[in-house]
C-alpha cells in the first residue's frame, strides 16, 4: 500500500477552490480515491452535490478527464467511455493504462441510478464505481433517500407529531451488490484513509467491476460541526452503524473491529438529524435502532472469512 | 456495388456492419431489435471489430453513447419508440456536448395503449432534442441514410438518426443496392474527435453546470449548428450522388413542378403516394408530391418555394399530437408558408396511427377533396373509424 508520504506527493485529482460545503465529505472521497490510483483516472459524476460543486461552467475544480452526463447514468456513461477505450486500445490508438472512476451519490446510486448502476455491474466493465454515501438527496435540501437511516429527519420523511423521521431502515446496498458476484466490493468511511487507500488500490488492481460504498458525513443534512467530518466518520465505525469491510472474490473480510462497541447514542446525539431520537419518549425507537444496528453487525462478523459465492 | 434482398432492418445492419463504429450499445425493441441482433452476429462473427455494449435499458444505451462518443469514438445505437422515449432524456445532453452519435430508429406508436406497429408519434416526439431526423421512404434510403447520416453527424457535430416505418419498411424485404466495404470506408473517413476524454494529458471537463451566465448561449450554439446543417447535409447528399449515382436533398418532390394539389409527407407513404400520383396523371390530373426527408433541421425555404406555385396542399402527419391544433409536420409548413405572398390552401391529415395502413383509395381521395379545399375544416383524420 502507498504510504502517506506517496499520497502526499501525487497529483491532486481534484483542486482546491470548489464550491463545497466546509467540511464537506464529498471531496474528502474523491480525492482520496484518486490518489490512490497510481494510473491516470478519468471520471464521471451522477448529478449530484460533488457534481454541482465543482464544475460551476466556466470553472472546474478537477485536474482530471470529468464528464458529467445525468443523475442516474454515470455506471452506464461510464460503460460508454470504457467500450471506447477497449476499442482504441484493440486498434492500436491508445496504450496507456486508465482507471475509470464513477461517483454517484446516495441517491443516484440507491434509488434513480441503480439499475443503471446493476447493468454496469453485470456486464464486469473495467471501472470502478464509488458510492459517496451521506444517506439522503443532500444536493436538493436533504430529502429522505433508499440510503437514509431509520429515524433520520429529512424534508421528506420528516419529525412530526405521529412520525418520527425516516420509517424503514436503509437498504444494504453493498450487499446487494456483491450479490453481483464482482470481484471486489468495498465498504468504507470517511476519517479512514488508511482503509479508504487500500480499499481503492486493491480495486484498481482487480480487472472487472468494482464497487466501493463510502459513508459520508454530510455538513448540511447531518448537521454537526464541520470540523467533526472524520470524526464522525470514525464513530460510524466505532458504533458499527456503518462496518468497515470488503468482499475480495466472494470472501468476505471485516476490515475493522471496534475493540469496544461504542452505543449508537454516542453517534445520535452528535448529529441534529438524529435530535429527536434523544426526547424520552424516543427510547423505544432507539432500542430498535440499536437492536437493527446489533443485528447486521452480528450477522456480517459471522460471515467474516467466509467465501459468500 | 451488389443487388440484394434485403429488409429495412438488415439494410441498417449492413450499413453498420460497413460503417463498423468503435461502440454500439443498445437494448432489443421490436420492431428495430433486429438491426441490433444481425449486428450482435457480426460482432459474434468477428465482421466488425466494434465494442458493443448490450446494456440493460434504452436509458443506459444513450447513456453508454454519450460516454464513449464523449471519448472520442465513433458511436451507433438503434431503438424505436418506447425505447426512444426512454432516452429522451438523454437525446438532448448528446446534442448540448455535440456528440455525433448515429442512431437508427425505427418509427413505432408511442404507448399508450402499448402498439408495435409503425407511426411517428416517437421520432416526433424527439424532434426538440438536437437531433438531426431523417425520414426513408424504402430500405434503399434506409441504407443511404445511415451512411450519409455517419458524414453528416460528424461534420455539424451533432447527433442524428435515419429513421425508417416500423415493419412496412423494417420488416418488409426490398431490393436494395449496396455500396463495397472499402467505398463506404472511404465515405465515411476515419473519425477523430479532439479533444477527447481520454486525453489524459489535456484533461477537459464536460457536463458542466451552466447556470444563467452561460447556459443559454451554449443553447444558442446547438441551434446555430442546426441551422448551419442545412447546407452540410445538402453537400454530402450531392457528394453521395456523385459517387454513387444516388440523389438526395432535404425535401424531395415528384412531378411537382406543374402539380396544382400536393400532398406534403414523410417516410413509407411517399412510395404509396407515387403510385396514386402516376394514376391520377394518367388521368389528366396535376398532382404532386412533396416528401420530406430531412425533418431536423426543417428545410422551411424549399418547402415555401416548392409549394409557392400550387393552389391547395395536404400535409399528411402518420401521428396525433394531440395539440388540438394539428399535427407537427402540418404545424411547420403552416409555419413555412405564412410570408408566402400567394398562399395555397392548407390541410391537415392526421392518418395510419398505430400501424393502421394507407390506402390507394384513400390517398387518391385526399387529392380528390383538395379541389374543394376551401370548404374544408383545416385538420383532419383520414381512415379512422366512426
Amino acid at each position: 500500500m502507498a504510504s502517506l508520504k506517496d499520497l502526499a506527493n501525487r497529483k491532486e485529482g481534484l483542486s482546491g477552490g470548489h464550491r463545497a460545503c466546509i467540511g464537506c465529505g464529498a471531496t474528502i472521497v474523491a480525492r482520496q480515491i484518486m490518489l490512490a490510483s497510481p494510473d491516470p483516472v478519468v471520471v464521471v459524476s451522477a448529478t449530484g452535490c460533488l457534481e454541482v460543486t465543482t464544475t460551476i461552467f466556466p470553472y472546474s475544480a478537477w485536474n482530471v478527464p470529468f464528464l458529467h452526463n445525468a443523475f442516474e447514468n454515470a455506471a452506464a456513461t461510464l460503460s460508454g467511455v470504457e467500450a471506447a477505450y477497449n476499442a482504441f486500445m484493440r486498434k492500436g490508438k491508445i496504450a496507456k493504462k486508465i482507471n475509470f472512476i464513477a461517483f454517484g451519490g446516495d441517491g443516484g446510486t440507491y434509488d434513480i441510478g441503480f439499475q443503471s448502476l446493476s447493468g454496469a455491474m453485470e456486464r464486469g466493465h473495467n471501472l470502478l464505481y464509488v458510492c459517496y454515501n451521506n444517506e439522503a438527496y443532500m444536493n436538493t435540501g436533504v430529502q429522505r433517500s433508499g440510503a437514509t437511516p431509520r429515524g433520520a429527519n429529512t424534508t421528506t420523511e420528516p419529525v412530526g407529531k405521529v412520525r418520527q423521521g425516516k420509517v424503514k431502515f436503509q437498504k444494504d446496498l453493498t450487499a446487494i451488490i456483491a450479490a453481483h458476484n464482482i470481484p471486489f466490493v468495498g465498504q468504507s468511511i470517511v476519517g479512514n484513509w488508511a482503509d479508504l487507500t487500500r480499499k481503492a488500490e486493491k480495486a484498481f488492481a482487480t480487472p472487472g467491476a468494482k464497487f466501493i460504498n463510502v459513508l459520508q458525513p454530510c455538513r448540511l443534512g447531518w448537521a454537526y460541526k464541520p470540523e467533526e467530518t472524520a470524526a464522525l466518520g470514525r464513530l460510524a465505525a466505532d458504533t458499527c452503524v456503518w462496518p468497515l469491510y470488503e468482499v475480495e472474490k466472494g470472501i468476505l473480510k471485516v476490515t475493522f473491529k471496534p475493540r469496544e462497541k461504542k452505543s449508537i447514542m454516542d453517534y445520535i446525539k452528535k448529529q441534529d438529524r438524529f435530535r429527536h431520537l434523544t426526547r424520552p419518549e424516543n427510547a423505544g425507537l432507539v432500542a430498535e435502532i440499536q437492536a437493527e444496528i446489533d443485528r447486521r453487525w452480528e450477522l456480517l462478523i459471522s460471515k467474516d472469512g467466509k467465501q459468500l459465492y | 456495388m451488389a443487388v440484394a434482398a434485403k429488409t429495412g432492418n438488415e439494410a441498417m445492419a449492413e450499413a453498420m456492419r460497413q460503417i463498423n463504429p468503435d461502440v454500439v450499445a443498445a437494448y432489443p425493441i421490436t420492431p428495430a431489435t433486429e438491426i441490433v441482433m444481425i449486428f450482435a452476429q457480426f460482432v459474434a462473427d468477428g465482421l466488425v471489430d466494434t465494442e458493443y455494449v448490450p446494456v440493460e435499458s434504452e436509458h443506459s444505451a444513450m447513456s453508454a453513447c454519450v460516454g464513449a462518443a464523449s471519448a472520442g469514438a465513433r458511436v451507433m445505437t438503434g431503438t424505436s419508440s418506447q425505447g426512444l422515449a426512454y432516452m429522451y432524456e438523454i437525446l438532448p445532453i448528446a446534442a448540448a456536448l455535440r456528440l455525433p452519435i448515429v442512431m437508427c430508429e425505427v418509427n413505432r406508436a408511442i404507448s399508450g395503449p402499448i402498439n408495435i406497429h409503425c407511426d411517428h408519434s416517437d421520432t416526433m416526439a424527439a424532434r426538440d432534442f438536437g437531433w438531426i431526423q431523417m425520414f426513408s421512404e424504402n430500405a434503399q434510403e434506409a441504407y443511404d441514410n445511415t451512411l450519409q447520416a455517419v458524414r453528416i453527424a460528424e461534420t455539424v457535430k451533432l447527433p442524428t438518426m435515419a429513421t425508417t416505418d416500423g415493419f412496412i419498411i423494417s420488416h418488409c424485404m426490398e431490393r436494395i443496392e449496396t455500396l463495397e466495404d472499402d467505398q463506404v470506408k472511404d465515405f465515411i473517413g476515419e473519425y477523430k474527435l479532439t479533444p477527447s476524454l481520454l486525453d489524459i494529458e489535456n484533461p477537459t471537463t464536460r457536463g458542466a453546470l451552466d447556470l444563467q451566465d452561460y447556459y443559454f448561449e451554449h443553447h444558442v450554439g446547438v441551434g446555430e449548428a442546426m441551422k448551419g446543417a442545412r447546407s452540410i447535409i445538402k453537400s454530402v447528399a450531392e457528394d453521395f450522388n456523385k459517387k454513387f449515382g444516388r440523389k438526395y436533398d432535404l425535401i424531395e418532390g415528384y412531378k411537382l413542378e406543374d402539380a396544382e394539389r400536393v400532398i406534403v409527407a414523410l417516410g413509407s407513404t411517399c412510395g404509396t403516394l407515387r403510385a396514386v400520383i402516376d394514376e391520377l396523371r394518367e388521368k389528366g390530373a396535376k398532382v404532386g408530391l412533396l416528401k420530406i426527408r430531412v425533418f431536423r433541421p426543417f428545410p422551411a425555404d424549399e418547402i415555401a418555394k416548392a409549394l409557392s406555385n400550387c393552389r391547395s396542399v395536404a400535409v399528411l402527419d402518420r401521428v396525433e399530437p394531440w395539440s388540438g391544433v394539428g399535427s407537427q409536420t402540418f404545424v411547420e409548413v403552416r409555419s413555412a408558408l405564412f410570408n408566402l405572398a400567394k398562399k395555397p390552401k392548407l390541410i391537415n391529415y392526421m392518418y395510419g396511427l398505430g400501424g393502421r395502413d394507407i390506402s390507394l383509395k384513400e390517398l387518391a381521395g385526399v387529392y380528390e377533396n383538395l379541389k374543394k379545399a376551401d370548404s374544408l375544416q383545416e385538420v383532419n383524420y383520414l381512415g379512422v373509424g366512426e
